[in-house]
């Protein structure tokens, strides 16, 4: 047995561990720390299987901005009255038991039942990796052979914006979201927060632009670049934009417009929707993408910053 | 050459690994908030700090390099600035130290 077997033994078992760990911990602010842990080490393993791009998804959505979520979640939680939290009865329990060992034995039955090798389109997609002149297989996929997932996805994100928005009170409604950070002007936040943006944007760029040929991409990019902004909001050097501000909505909207708009132009002049002519692929794709990562930044960062709570005039 | 490449690596890692040891022992063993950061951030500077000048050598180009080390001074600016705000909010009656 191999070092590196060895190691994947080892790594799979810490998973599971701190997966059960997650679950059965009372404390929810432990809890959530676990699960952070636990989405750095998937992505680990992610590596491990030769996955770099959905390593670094899952790192930076798994682990950073899902984890402030859950963190921010925990902290309106522990101020929620605990006594009023109810237990459900036995049978109800039994049925959730009985319930999710029926999906765990299903999940183990698929696994098992699987074929050997698995069925695969990588080398299909591999082969025509020229056609786009883009050497990363997996961007060839999101942005070509698959765009239409691609773009479904970023209208999913619009979609998940507008209800946390409409989770907003009345009075509220077009103000900004989340509460205003207040933090010392001189502390360590904010020198952090004037500091690691002018590093953070040039990685989220870079990593956007190195998606071409490498792993990385959009969604990577993008979501270093709202963490960066939701850095400089909580650190309270900037506030966040009201929700009815034109300039948000239409980034918000800029990725899959775009993307809806090529498509349609393939509808129209090409042969198909979403065909890119030849030619012009790879600089429709840099296009689209260039959209996608302004719109995925916004969408990220004020996904996290919440329901909007303080109207405009105040 | 190749051989005093590798064993510089095994000799800054296995330190590296030390220093990462000892502070999560640390961690686990002190008694209040600021010693036991105090343990981490040993295991976060020199620890990384140690590795990532082991892995110099088997970096391959000058552009790995400096990622490397670039990885190393981000997690010194996170984690300088973390214990800061942690130890802060510590002393200043936050959850018991």
């Amino acid at each position: 047995m191999s070092i590196a077997t060895v190691f994947e033994i080892v790594l799979a078992a810490v998973v599971l561990g701190l997966a059960i760990w997650t679950i059965a911990v009372p404390e929810t602010y432990s809890a959530t720390v676990g699960f952070v842990a636990y989405g750095l080490l998937v992505a680990l393993i992610w590596v491990r299987l030769d996955a770099v791009d959905v390593a670094l998804t899952e790192a930076a959505i798994g682990g950073g901005l899902g984890g402030v979520l859950l963190l921010g979640a925990a902290a309106r939680l522990r101020n929620a009255d605990p006594t009023a939290v109810e237990t459900p009865c036995k049978l109800v329990r039994l049925c959730a038991a009985a319930l999710s060992s029926l999906i765990a034995a299903a999940l183990v039955a698929a696994i098992l039942l699987l074929p050997d090798p698995a069925p695969t389109l990588a080398p299909a997609a591999v082969a025509k990796a020229w056609a786009t002149g883009l050497a990363n297989p997996v961007t060839n996929v999101l942005m070509a052979f698959r765009a239409m997932d691609t773009m479904l996805e970023k209208v999913v994100l619009l979609l998940a914006i507008v209800g946390v928005w409409s989770l907003a009170s009345d009075p509220a409604w077009g103000g900004r979201p989340g509460p205003r950070h207040e933090a010392d002007p001189h502390g360590v936040l904010a020198f952090l927060a004037r500091l690691l943006p002018s590093v953070g944007i040039v990685v989220g760029i870079y990593i956007f632009w190195t998606g071409a040929d490498h792993p990385g991409g959009a969604f990577q990019g993008g979501a270093i670049l709202a963490s960066m902004w939701l850095l400089v909001v909580m650190a309270g050097l900037t506030d966040t934009p009201p929700v009815s501000s034109r300039r948000l909505r239409f980034i918000l909207v800029a990725g899959p417009g775009l993307f809806l708009v090529v498509g349609i132009g393939g509808l129209c002049l090409g042969p198909a929707f979403l065909a890119y002519p030849l030619a012009l692929a790879k600089p429709l794709i840099l296009g689209i993408e260039v959209a996608m990562i302004l719109t995925i930044a916004a969408t990220l960062g004020l996904l996290l910053a919440g329901a909007p709570e303080r109207s405009e005039q105040r | 050459m190749s051989l005093a490449r590798d064993m510089m690596t095994i000799v800054a890692v296995s330190a590296g690994a030390f220093f990462f040891l000892a502070g999560t022992v640390g961690l686990l063993r002190f008694p209040n908030t600021l010693t036991r950061l105090h343990a981490l951030t040993k295991a976060d500077n020199l620890g990384l700090g140690l590795v990532v000048l082991g892995l110099l050598p088997q970096a391959g180009s000058l552009r790995g390099g400096l990622k490397l080390i670039s990885i190393w001074l981000l997690g010194l600016l996170a984690g300088a600035t973390v214990s800061q705000l942690i130890a802060r909010t510590a002393r200043q009656g936050g959850p018991a130290p």
